[in-house]
Protein backbone atom coordinates (compact mmCIF):
# COMPACT_ATOMS: atom_id res chain seq x y z
CA UNK A 1 0.00 0.00 0.00
CA UNK A 2 0.81 3.50 -0.67
CA UNK A 3 3.13 5.37 2.07
CA UNK A 4 0.74 8.12 2.04
CA UNK A 5 -2.33 6.31 2.40
CA UNK A 6 -1.06 4.11 4.98
CA UNK A 7 -0.28 7.22 7.15
CA UNK A 8 -4.25 8.44 6.64
CA UNK A 9 -5.44 5.28 7.35
CA UNK A 10 -3.54 4.98 10.67
CA UNK A 11 -4.93 8.73 11.37
CA UNK A 12 -8.61 7.01 10.67
CA UNK A 13 -7.72 4.00 13.98
CA UNK A 14 -6.42 6.95 16.06
CA UNK A 15 -9.35 8.61 15.50
CA UNK A 16 -11.45 5.66 16.14
CA UNK A 17 -9.52 5.10 19.62
CA UNK A 18 -10.60 8.57 20.65
CA UNK A 19 -14.42 8.37 19.85
CA UNK A 20 -14.48 5.01 21.67
CA UNK A 21 -12.60 6.83 24.65
CA UNK A 22 -15.32 9.40 24.13
CA UNK A 23 -18.60 7.01 24.36
CA UNK A 24 -16.84 5.50 27.92
CA UNK A 25 -18.35 8.58 29.21
CA UNK A 26 -21.43 6.79 29.84
CA UNK A 27 -22.52 3.43 30.78
CA UNK A 28 -25.37 3.69 27.77
CA UNK A 29 -22.96 4.03 25.01
CA UNK A 30 -19.41 2.41 26.10
CA UNK A 31 -19.92 -0.80 24.73
CA UNK A 32 -20.23 0.48 21.42
CA UNK A 33 -17.46 2.65 22.08
CA UNK A 34 -15.19 -0.15 22.91
CA UNK A 35 -16.04 -2.22 19.77
CA UNK A 36 -15.21 1.48 17.48
CA UNK A 37 -11.95 1.09 19.25
CA UNK A 38 -11.25 -2.56 18.08
CA UNK A 39 -11.87 -1.17 14.54
CA UNK A 40 -9.81 1.07 14.88
CA UNK A 41 -7.09 -1.81 16.14
CA UNK A 42 -8.74 -3.82 13.33
CA UNK A 43 -8.17 -1.23 10.46
CA UNK A 44 -4.55 -0.78 12.00
CA UNK A 45 -3.30 -4.08 11.94
CA UNK A 46 -4.94 -4.79 8.54
CA UNK A 47 -2.87 -1.75 6.44
CA UNK A 48 0.11 -2.67 8.90
CA UNK A 49 0.17 -6.42 7.22
CA UNK A 50 -0.16 -4.89 3.23
CA UNK A 51 3.02 -3.07 4.64
CA UNK A 52 5.68 -1.90 2.87
CA UNK A 53 8.97 -3.49 4.73
CA UNK A 54 7.39 -7.02 5.21
CA UNK A 55 9.07 -9.85 3.35
CA UNK A 56 7.70 -13.28 4.83
CA UNK A 57 4.38 -13.82 6.91
CA UNK A 58 5.38 -17.40 8.44
CA UNK A 59 6.29 -15.28 12.18
CA UNK A 60 3.64 -12.93 11.24
CA UNK A 61 0.71 -15.24 11.25
CA UNK A 62 2.07 -17.55 14.21
CA UNK A 63 2.17 -14.97 16.16
CA UNK A 64 -1.30 -13.17 15.61
CA UNK A 65 -2.94 -17.18 16.30
CA UNK A 66 -1.19 -18.13 19.00
CA UNK A 67 -1.91 -14.58 20.38
CA UNK A 68 -5.71 -13.99 20.04
CA UNK A 69 -5.87 -18.00 21.29
CA UNK A 70 -4.02 -17.04 24.26
CA UNK A 71 -6.27 -13.94 24.67
CA UNK A 72 -9.32 -14.90 23.64
CA UNK A 73 -8.92 -17.90 26.55
CA UNK A 74 -8.19 -15.51 29.28
CA UNK A 75 -10.83 -12.57 28.55
CA UNK A 76 -13.68 -15.30 28.69
CA UNK A 77 -12.27 -17.57 31.67
CA UNK A 78 -11.21 -14.52 33.88
CA UNK A 79 -13.23 -14.15 37.21
CA UNK A 80 -14.52 -10.89 37.69
CA UNK A 81 -12.93 -11.10 40.71
CA UNK A 82 -9.33 -11.97 39.22
CA UNK A 83 -10.05 -8.83 36.92
CA UNK A 84 -7.01 -6.79 38.72
CA UNK A 85 -4.64 -10.28 38.01
CA UNK A 86 -5.58 -9.61 34.36
CA UNK A 87 -5.42 -6.63 33.44
CA UNK A 88 -1.73 -6.83 35.18
CA UNK A 89 -1.14 -9.68 32.94
CA UNK A 90 -2.10 -7.04 29.60
CA UNK A 91 -0.12 -4.66 30.56
CA UNK A 92 2.56 -7.00 31.13
CA UNK A 93 1.97 -8.15 27.74
CA UNK A 94 1.44 -5.03 25.89
CA UNK A 95 4.97 -3.58 27.41
CA UNK A 96 6.89 -6.50 26.62
CA UNK A 97 5.90 -6.14 23.29
CA UNK A 98 6.94 -2.42 23.03
CA UNK A 99 10.42 -4.09 24.64
CA UNK A 100 11.03 -6.39 22.05
CA UNK A 101 9.95 -3.95 18.87
CA UNK A 102 12.74 -1.92 20.08
CA UNK A 103 14.92 -4.91 20.75
CA UNK A 104 14.44 -5.67 17.01
CA UNK A 105 14.83 -2.64 15.50
CA UNK A 106 18.57 -2.16 17.19
CA UNK A 107 19.37 -5.85 15.94
CA UNK A 108 18.26 -4.36 12.26
CA UNK A 109 20.26 -1.47 12.15
CA UNK A 110 22.36 -1.27 15.53
CA UNK A 111 24.65 1.86 13.54
CA UNK A 112 20.98 4.02 13.64
CA UNK A 113 21.04 7.73 14.26
CA UNK A 114 21.62 8.71 17.56
CA UNK A 115 17.91 10.00 18.12
CA UNK A 116 16.78 6.34 17.20
CA UNK A 117 19.07 4.72 19.57
CA UNK A 118 17.65 6.82 22.67
CA UNK A 119 14.09 6.08 21.54
CA UNK A 120 15.07 2.64 21.29
CA UNK A 121 16.79 2.58 24.88
CA UNK A 122 13.63 4.24 26.01
CA UNK A 123 11.24 2.04 24.58
CA UNK A 124 13.39 -1.16 25.87
CA UNK A 125 13.84 -0.09 29.57
CA UNK A 126 10.31 1.05 29.91
CA UNK A 127 8.45 -1.84 28.17
CA UNK A 128 11.42 -4.53 29.91
CA UNK A 129 10.14 -2.10 33.83
CA UNK A 130 6.59 -2.89 32.61
CA UNK A 131 6.64 -6.37 31.66
CA UNK A 132 8.66 -7.71 35.12
CA UNK A 133 6.38 -5.39 37.27
CA UNK A 134 3.41 -6.46 35.82
CA UNK A 135 3.66 -10.07 36.28
CA UNK A 136 4.97 -9.82 39.96
CA UNK A 137 1.69 -7.10 40.09
CA UNK A 138 -0.07 -10.22 38.65
CA UNK A 139 1.85 -12.79 41.46
CA UNK A 140 0.83 -10.60 43.93
CA UNK A 141 -2.31 -10.73 43.08
CA UNK A 142 -2.76 -14.47 41.90
CA UNK A 143 -1.26 -14.79 45.93
CA UNK A 144 1.87 -16.90 44.31
CA UNK A 145 3.77 -13.87 45.32
CA UNK A 146 3.54 -12.69 49.32
CA UNK A 147 1.04 -10.13 49.10
CA UNK A 148 2.98 -8.36 52.19
CA UNK A 149 6.01 -6.01 51.20
CA UNK A 150 8.86 -7.65 50.78
CA UNK A 151 12.05 -5.72 52.42
CA UNK A 152 15.35 -6.24 53.92
CA UNK A 153 17.90 -3.92 55.23
CA UNK A 154 19.79 -1.61 52.80
CA UNK A 155 17.17 -2.13 50.53
CA UNK A 156 16.99 1.10 49.31
CA UNK A 157 20.08 1.40 48.57
CA UNK A 158 20.55 -2.04 46.46
CA UNK A 159 17.48 -0.37 44.66
CA UNK A 160 18.84 3.05 43.82
CA UNK A 161 22.50 1.05 42.61
CA UNK A 162 20.17 -1.14 40.07
CA UNK A 163 18.44 2.13 38.99
CA UNK A 164 21.44 3.61 38.14
CA UNK A 165 22.95 0.52 36.66
CA UNK A 166 20.06 0.39 34.26
CA UNK A 167 20.39 4.32 33.31
CA UNK A 168 23.96 3.77 32.65
CA UNK A 169 23.60 0.79 30.44
CA UNK A 170 20.52 2.53 28.63
CA UNK A 171 23.41 5.46 27.71
CA UNK A 172 25.71 2.73 26.48
CA UNK A 173 22.80 1.57 24.38
CA UNK A 174 21.40 4.75 22.98
CA UNK A 175 25.80 6.24 22.67
CA UNK A 176 26.77 2.61 21.02
CA UNK A 177 23.76 0.76 19.51
CA UNK A 178 25.92 -2.30 20.92
CA UNK A 179 23.81 -5.37 21.20
CA UNK A 180 25.36 -6.59 23.98
CA UNK A 181 24.35 -2.65 25.52
CA UNK A 182 21.09 -3.76 24.31
CA UNK A 183 21.11 -7.19 26.29
CA UNK A 184 22.25 -5.26 29.61
CA UNK A 185 18.90 -2.75 29.23
CA UNK A 186 16.68 -5.69 28.58
CA UNK A 187 18.32 -7.46 31.86
CA UNK A 188 18.57 -4.43 34.00
CA UNK A 189 14.98 -3.26 33.34
CA UNK A 190 13.09 -6.38 34.05
CA UNK A 191 15.22 -6.79 37.72
CA UNK A 192 14.40 -3.10 38.50
CA UNK A 193 10.44 -3.94 37.29
CA UNK A 194 10.57 -7.17 39.89
CA UNK A 195 12.52 -5.28 42.40
CA UNK A 196 10.93 -1.70 42.17
CA UNK A 197 7.29 -3.97 42.71
CA UNK A 198 8.24 -6.59 45.20
CA UNK A 199 8.03 -3.70 48.52
CA UNK A 200 5.13 -2.95 47.44
CA UNK A 201 1.86 -4.18 50.27
CA UNK A 202 -1.25 -6.13 48.03
CA UNK A 203 -3.41 -2.95 49.52
CA UNK A 204 -1.31 -0.64 47.18
CA UNK A 205 -1.98 -3.11 44.07
CA UNK A 206 -4.51 -0.73 42.49
CA UNK A 207 -2.43 2.37 42.57
CA UNK A 208 0.67 -0.09 40.98
CA UNK A 209 -2.06 -1.35 37.99
CA UNK A 210 -2.91 1.83 37.40
CA UNK A 211 0.26 3.34 36.74
CA UNK A 212 1.50 0.55 35.15
CA UNK A 213 -1.17 0.54 32.56
CA UNK A 214 0.03 4.40 32.00
CA UNK A 215 3.53 3.01 31.67
CA UNK A 216 2.63 0.24 29.02
CA UNK A 217 0.96 3.05 26.99
CA UNK A 218 4.45 5.51 27.41
CA UNK A 219 6.41 2.51 26.14
CA UNK A 220 3.96 2.02 23.45
CA UNK A 221 4.16 5.51 22.31
CA UNK A 222 8.21 5.47 22.79
CA UNK A 223 8.10 1.90 20.40
CA UNK A 224 6.30 4.97 18.30
CA UNK A 225 9.07 7.14 18.28
CA UNK A 226 11.39 4.15 16.88
CA UNK A 227 9.38 2.84 13.35
CA UNK A 228 8.08 6.43 13.15
CA UNK A 229 4.80 5.74 13.31
CA UNK A 230 2.34 8.80 14.46
CA UNK A 231 -0.64 6.11 15.59
CA UNK A 232 1.08 4.22 18.15
CA UNK A 233 2.73 7.86 19.07
CA UNK A 234 -0.85 9.10 19.57
CA UNK A 235 -2.46 5.69 21.03
CA UNK A 236 0.46 5.14 23.65
CA UNK A 237 -0.18 9.01 25.13
CA UNK A 238 -3.95 8.02 25.39
CA UNK A 239 -2.83 5.44 27.13
CA UNK A 240 -0.36 7.09 29.34
CA UNK A 241 -2.94 9.77 30.17
CA UNK A 242 -5.85 7.61 31.27
CA UNK A 243 -3.37 5.61 33.58
CA UNK A 244 -2.39 8.71 35.02
CA UNK A 245 -5.49 9.82 35.88
CA UNK A 246 -6.56 6.44 37.02
CA UNK A 247 -3.32 6.85 39.53
CA UNK A 248 -4.02 10.06 40.63
CA UNK A 249 -7.51 8.81 41.46
CA UNK A 250 -6.45 5.97 43.68
CA UNK A 251 -3.74 7.56 45.49
CA UNK A 252 -6.33 10.34 46.44
CA UNK A 253 -9.21 8.19 47.61
CA UNK A 254 -5.83 6.44 49.73
CA UNK A 255 -4.77 10.00 50.88
CA UNK A 256 -0.83 8.70 49.48
CA UNK A 257 1.41 10.00 47.40
CA UNK A 258 2.54 8.31 44.31
CA UNK A 259 6.16 8.62 45.62
CA UNK A 260 4.84 7.44 49.24
CA UNK A 261 3.27 3.98 47.38
CA UNK A 262 5.93 3.55 46.10
CA UNK A 263 8.96 3.73 47.72
CA UNK A 264 7.49 3.40 51.52
CA UNK A 265 6.75 -0.37 51.84
CA UNK A 266 3.20 0.68 53.41
CA UNK A 267 1.80 -1.83 55.55
CA UNK A 268 5.56 -3.56 56.62
CA UNK A 269 5.43 -2.19 60.11
CA UNK A 270 3.37 -4.57 62.41
CA UNK A 271 -0.18 -3.38 63.07
CA UNK A 272 -0.28 -1.44 66.52
CA UNK A 273 -4.28 -1.97 68.26
CA UNK A 274 -6.20 0.80 68.82
CA UNK A 275 -6.19 2.49 72.08
CA UNK A 276 -8.23 0.59 74.51
CA UNK A 277 -9.83 -1.66 71.73
CA UNK A 278 -10.80 -4.22 74.66
CA UNK A 279 -12.80 -1.85 76.95
CA UNK A 280 -15.27 -1.35 74.19
CA UNK A 281 -18.30 -3.16 73.48
CA UNK A 282 -19.91 -3.20 70.12
CA UNK A 283 -23.49 -4.37 70.07
CA UNK A 284 -24.43 -7.56 68.39
CA UNK A 285 -27.44 -8.44 66.21
CA UNK A 286 -28.86 -11.39 65.09
CA UNK A 287 -30.61 -11.55 61.22
CA UNK A 288 -33.73 -11.10 62.64
CA UNK A 289 -32.75 -7.69 63.88
CA UNK A 290 -31.03 -6.56 60.77
CA UNK A 291 -34.58 -7.56 58.63
CA UNK A 292 -36.79 -5.59 60.72
CA UNK A 293 -34.23 -2.77 60.66
CA UNK A 294 -33.64 -2.74 56.85
CA UNK A 295 -37.38 -3.39 56.37
CA UNK A 296 -39.31 -0.53 58.15
CA UNK A 297 -36.72 1.83 57.00
CA UNK A 298 -37.79 4.29 54.15
CA UNK A 299 -33.83 4.62 52.71
CA UNK A 300 -31.25 2.08 52.91
CA UNK A 301 -27.58 2.46 51.74
CA UNK A 302 -25.35 -0.35 51.16
CA UNK A 303 -21.63 0.22 51.16
CA UNK A 304 -20.22 -3.06 49.77
CA UNK A 305 -16.36 -3.84 50.71
CA UNK A 306 -14.35 -6.25 49.09
CA UNK A 307 -15.43 -8.19 51.40
CA UNK A 308 -18.41 -8.36 50.02
CA UNK A 309 -16.67 -9.94 47.08
CA UNK A 310 -14.35 -12.75 48.72
CA UNK A 311 -17.64 -13.82 50.22
CA UNK A 312 -19.32 -13.97 46.83
CA UNK A 313 -21.99 -12.57 48.05
CA UNK A 314 -22.77 -10.15 45.52
CA UNK A 315 -25.92 -11.81 44.37
CA UNK A 316 -27.68 -12.56 47.76
CA UNK A 317 -26.79 -9.00 48.67
CA UNK A 318 -28.65 -7.97 45.53
CA UNK A 319 -31.09 -10.38 46.36
CA UNK A 320 -31.36 -8.65 49.29
CA UNK A 321 -32.20 -5.17 47.83
CA UNK A 322 -34.89 -6.52 45.39
CA UNK A 323 -36.43 -7.27 48.75
CA UNK A 324 -35.92 -4.04 50.35
CA UNK A 325 -37.31 -2.34 47.17
CA UNK A 326 -40.46 -4.42 46.90
CA UNK A 327 -41.41 -3.35 50.26
CA UNK A 328 -41.03 -0.01 49.18
CA UNK A 329 -37.10 0.99 50.52
CA UNK A 330 -35.23 3.20 48.72
CA UNK A 331 -31.82 1.73 47.91
CA UNK A 332 -28.82 2.91 46.83
CA UNK A 333 -25.13 1.85 46.47
CA UNK A 334 -22.31 4.10 48.23
CA UNK A 335 -19.01 2.65 46.09
CA UNK A 336 -15.70 4.48 47.67
CA UNK A 337 -12.62 4.51 44.97
CA UNK A 338 -11.16 1.73 46.74
CA UNK A 339 -13.95 -0.54 47.72
CA UNK A 340 -12.38 -3.07 45.13
CA UNK A 341 -8.74 -3.98 43.61
CA UNK A 342 -8.45 -1.50 40.61
CA UNK A 343 -10.61 1.26 39.91
CA UNK A 344 -14.32 0.65 39.64
CA UNK A 345 -13.90 -2.89 40.53
CA UNK A 346 -17.10 -3.16 42.99
CA UNK A 347 -19.10 -1.22 40.38
CA UNK A 348 -18.14 -4.36 37.75
CA UNK A 349 -18.77 -6.97 40.19
CA UNK A 350 -22.29 -5.70 40.99
CA UNK A 351 -23.16 -5.22 37.21
CA UNK A 352 -22.19 -9.00 37.12
CA UNK A 353 -24.78 -9.16 40.07
CA UNK A 354 -27.35 -7.52 37.98
CA UNK A 355 -27.68 -4.39 40.40
CA UNK A 356 -28.40 -1.36 37.67
CA UNK A 357 -25.52 1.00 37.16
CA UNK A 358 -27.47 4.43 38.21
CA UNK A 359 -28.35 2.42 41.55
CA UNK A 360 -24.22 3.16 42.27
CA UNK A 361 -23.08 6.13 43.64
CA UNK A 362 -20.02 7.85 43.96
CA UNK A 363 -18.00 9.29 47.12
CA UNK A 364 -18.63 13.21 46.54
CA UNK A 365 -22.30 12.18 45.16
CA UNK A 366 -23.64 10.36 47.79
CA UNK A 367 -21.53 11.38 51.21
CA UNK A 368 -24.27 14.63 51.75
CA UNK A 369 -27.30 11.45 51.92
CA UNK A 370 -25.90 9.63 54.56
CA UNK A 371 -27.72 12.67 57.21
CA UNK A 372 -31.06 12.08 55.72
CA UNK A 373 -30.61 8.29 55.64
CA UNK A 374 -32.54 5.55 57.78
CA UNK A 375 -30.13 3.03 57.68
CA UNK A 376 -26.41 2.57 55.99
CA UNK A 377 -25.39 -1.34 55.71
CA UNK A 378 -21.92 -1.72 55.82
CA UNK A 379 -20.82 -5.58 54.31
CA UNK A 380 -17.08 -6.29 54.17
CA UNK A 381 -15.83 -3.11 54.18
CA UNK A 382 -13.58 -1.29 57.10
CA UNK A 383 -11.44 1.05 56.80
CA UNK A 384 -13.44 3.01 53.79
CA UNK A 385 -15.80 3.67 56.57
CA UNK A 386 -13.23 4.16 59.53
CA UNK A 387 -14.09 7.58 61.02
CA UNK A 388 -11.27 8.06 62.64
CA UNK A 389 -10.04 9.27 59.12
CA UNK A 390 -12.00 11.93 59.41
CA UNK A 391 -12.10 12.71 63.44
CA UNK A 392 -8.90 11.86 64.88
CA UNK A 393 -5.66 13.48 63.60
CA UNK A 394 -3.43 10.71 65.02
CA UNK A 395 -4.61 7.95 63.20
CA UNK A 396 -2.45 6.59 60.50
CA UNK A 397 -5.61 6.90 57.97
CA UNK A 398 -6.76 10.25 58.86
CA UNK A 399 -7.05 12.63 56.02
CA UNK A 400 -8.17 9.42 53.76
CA UNK A 401 -11.47 9.98 52.91
CA UNK A 402 -14.42 8.25 53.61
CA UNK A 403 -18.04 7.44 53.66
CA UNK A 404 -19.96 9.01 55.64
CA UNK A 405 -22.00 6.02 57.33
CA UNK A 406 -22.05 7.34 60.73
CA UNK A 407 -24.06 10.20 59.69
CA UNK A 408 -27.28 7.99 59.03
CA UNK A 409 -29.41 7.17 61.56
CA UNK A 410 -28.38 3.61 62.26
CA UNK A 411 -25.40 1.82 60.64
CA UNK A 412 -25.50 -2.48 60.52
CA UNK A 413 -21.65 -3.27 60.28
CA UNK A 414 -21.83 -7.36 58.65
CA UNK A 415 -18.26 -8.66 59.39
CA UNK A 416 -16.64 -12.15 60.57
CA UNK A 417 -15.46 -10.37 63.56
CA UNK A 418 -14.10 -7.31 65.41
CA UNK A 419 -10.96 -8.37 63.33
CA UNK A 420 -9.05 -4.78 61.87
CA UNK A 421 -8.91 -3.93 58.51
CA UNK A 422 -5.85 -4.39 56.08
CA UNK A 423 -4.22 -1.15 57.84
CA UNK A 424 -4.25 -3.10 60.86
CA UNK A 425 -6.47 -0.07 62.63
CA UNK A 426 -9.54 0.07 64.97
CA UNK A 427 -12.71 1.23 63.61
CA UNK A 428 -14.27 3.31 66.50
CA UNK A 429 -17.67 2.64 64.17
CA UNK A 430 -18.33 -0.59 65.22
CA UNK A 431 -18.76 0.82 68.97
CA UNK A 432 -20.96 3.54 68.31
CA UNK A 433 -24.54 3.13 70.41
CA UNK A 434 -26.75 3.60 66.37
CA UNK A 435 -24.31 0.62 65.15
CA UNK A 436 -25.41 -3.06 65.27
CA UNK A 437 -23.13 -5.72 64.06
CA UNK A 438 -24.36 -8.90 62.38
CA UNK A 439 -21.29 -11.16 63.03
CA UNK A 440 -21.08 -13.27 59.71
CA UNK A 441 -19.74 -14.53 56.75
CA UNK A 442 -21.41 -11.90 54.51
CA UNK A 443 -23.00 -14.46 51.78
CA UNK A 444 -24.27 -16.82 55.03
CA UNK A 445 -25.51 -13.79 57.09
CA UNK A 446 -27.11 -11.99 53.89
CA UNK A 447 -28.88 -14.90 52.98
CA UNK A 448 -30.63 -15.61 56.48
CA UNK A 449 -31.34 -11.80 56.55
CA UNK A 450 -33.36 -12.37 53.02
CA UNK A 451 -35.12 -15.15 54.15
CA UNK A 452 -35.98 -13.19 57.67
CA UNK A 453 -37.38 -10.23 55.67
CA UNK A 454 -39.52 -12.91 53.74
CA UNK A 455 -41.17 -13.64 57.20
CA UNK A 456 -41.82 -10.61 57.67
CA UNK B 1 17.46 16.70 17.88
CA UNK B 2 14.92 18.34 15.64
CA UNK B 3 13.92 16.14 13.68
CA UNK B 4 11.97 14.65 16.85
CA UNK B 5 10.29 18.06 17.02
CA UNK B 6 7.01 16.71 15.16
CA UNK B 7 6.70 13.15 17.02
CA UNK B 8 6.91 15.01 20.14
CA UNK B 9 4.73 17.58 19.47
CA UNK B 10 2.22 15.19 18.55
CA UNK B 11 2.62 13.31 22.09
CA UNK B 12 1.98 16.37 23.64
CA UNK B 13 -0.67 17.18 21.66
CA UNK B 14 -2.53 13.81 22.04
CA UNK B 15 -1.50 13.47 25.71
CA UNK B 16 -3.51 16.77 26.19
CA UNK B 17 -6.55 15.15 24.15
CA UNK B 18 -6.38 11.99 26.33
CA UNK B 19 -6.56 13.84 30.00
CA UNK B 20 -9.69 15.94 28.19
CA UNK B 21 -11.15 12.47 27.16
CA UNK B 22 -10.43 10.20 30.10
CA UNK B 23 -11.31 12.80 32.90
CA UNK B 24 -15.31 12.40 31.77
CA UNK B 25 -15.23 8.40 31.93
CA UNK B 26 -17.43 8.70 35.19
CA UNK B 27 -15.89 6.12 38.07
CA UNK B 28 -18.59 3.20 37.28
CA UNK B 29 -16.61 2.26 34.39
CA UNK B 30 -12.86 3.07 35.24
CA UNK B 31 -12.39 -0.68 34.94
CA UNK B 32 -13.65 -0.88 31.83
CA UNK B 33 -11.68 2.21 30.97
CA UNK B 34 -8.20 0.61 32.31
CA UNK B 35 -8.90 -2.96 30.15
CA UNK B 36 -9.48 -0.74 27.13
CA UNK B 37 -7.01 1.58 27.02
CA UNK B 38 -5.26 -1.25 27.91
CA UNK B 39 -6.32 -2.85 24.60
CA UNK B 40 -5.33 0.32 23.05
CA UNK B 41 -1.94 0.41 23.93
CA UNK B 42 -1.82 -3.16 22.16
CA UNK B 43 -1.11 -0.77 18.84
CA UNK B 44 2.32 -1.54 19.44
CA UNK B 45 0.90 -4.86 17.56
CA UNK B 46 1.62 -2.51 14.43
CA UNK B 47 5.64 -1.99 15.59
CA UNK B 48 5.65 -5.96 16.54
CA UNK B 49 4.14 -7.19 12.80
CA UNK B 50 6.83 -4.74 11.08
CA UNK B 51 9.14 -6.17 13.41
CA UNK B 52 8.70 -10.04 12.84
CA UNK B 53 8.41 -9.73 8.90
CA UNK B 54 11.64 -8.25 8.21
CA UNK B 55 14.72 -10.73 7.29
CA UNK B 56 17.26 -10.10 10.28
CA UNK B 57 18.14 -13.19 11.79
CA UNK B 58 17.11 -16.05 14.01
CA UNK B 59 17.29 -14.06 17.40
CA UNK B 60 14.68 -11.53 15.93
CA UNK B 61 12.47 -13.83 14.22
CA UNK B 62 12.03 -14.98 17.25
CA UNK B 63 12.17 -12.24 19.23
CA UNK B 64 9.71 -10.65 16.38
CA UNK B 65 7.34 -13.58 16.68
CA UNK B 66 7.35 -13.16 20.87
CA UNK B 67 6.03 -9.47 20.16
CA UNK B 68 3.31 -10.49 17.73
CA UNK B 69 2.19 -12.72 20.27
CA UNK B 70 2.20 -10.63 23.22
CA UNK B 71 1.05 -7.60 21.62
CA UNK B 72 -1.95 -9.68 20.28
CA UNK B 73 -2.96 -10.84 23.33
CA UNK B 74 -2.99 -7.75 25.02
CA UNK B 75 -5.20 -6.32 21.94
CA UNK B 76 -7.67 -9.16 21.65
CA UNK B 77 -7.88 -10.14 25.19
CA UNK B 78 -8.31 -6.63 26.46
CA UNK B 79 -11.31 -5.76 23.93
CA UNK B 80 -13.15 -8.72 24.34
CA UNK B 81 -12.83 -8.90 28.20
CA UNK B 82 -13.51 -4.89 27.77
CA UNK B 83 -17.14 -6.06 25.59
CA UNK B 84 -17.31 -8.60 28.68
CA UNK B 85 -17.71 -6.38 31.02
CA UNK B 86 -19.54 -3.44 29.42
CA UNK B 87 -22.42 -6.08 28.62
CA UNK B 88 -22.97 -6.18 32.04
CA UNK B 89 -23.87 -2.74 32.62
CA UNK B 90 -27.92 -2.35 32.79
CA UNK B 91 -29.66 0.23 33.58
CA UNK B 92 -33.32 -1.83 33.42
CA UNK B 93 -34.15 -3.30 36.81
CA UNK B 94 -34.00 -7.19 36.69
Amino acid sequence: MNVTVAGYLYLVAAALFIFGLKRLSSPATARRGNQLAAAGMLLAVVVTLTDRQIVGYGTIVAGLVVGSGIGAVLARRVEMTAMPQLVAAFNGFGGGASALVAAVELLRDPASPLRTLVTIALSALIGAITFSGSFVAYGKLQGIVSGKPVTYPGQRFVDLLIALGTLGVAGWLATTGSPTALWAVLGASLLLGVVRVLPIGGADMPVVISFLNSLSGVAASMAGFVIDSNALIISGALVGASGLILTNIMVKAMNRSLGNVLFAAFGAEAAVAGPGAGEKTARSATPEDVAITLAYARSVIIVPGYGLAVAQAQHVLRELASALESRGVDVKYAIHPVAGRMPGHMNVLLAEADVPYDQLYDLEDINPEFDHTDVALVVGANDVVNPSARDDPSSPIYGMPILDVDRAQHVIVVKRSLSPGFAGIDNPLFYLDKTMMLFADAKKGLGEVVSAIAEL
Amino acid sequence: MAELLIPITVFVLASFVGFEVITKVPPTLHTPLMSGSNAISGITIIGAIIAAGEDVGAVAAVLGFLAVTFATINVVGGFLVTDRMLEMFKKDRP
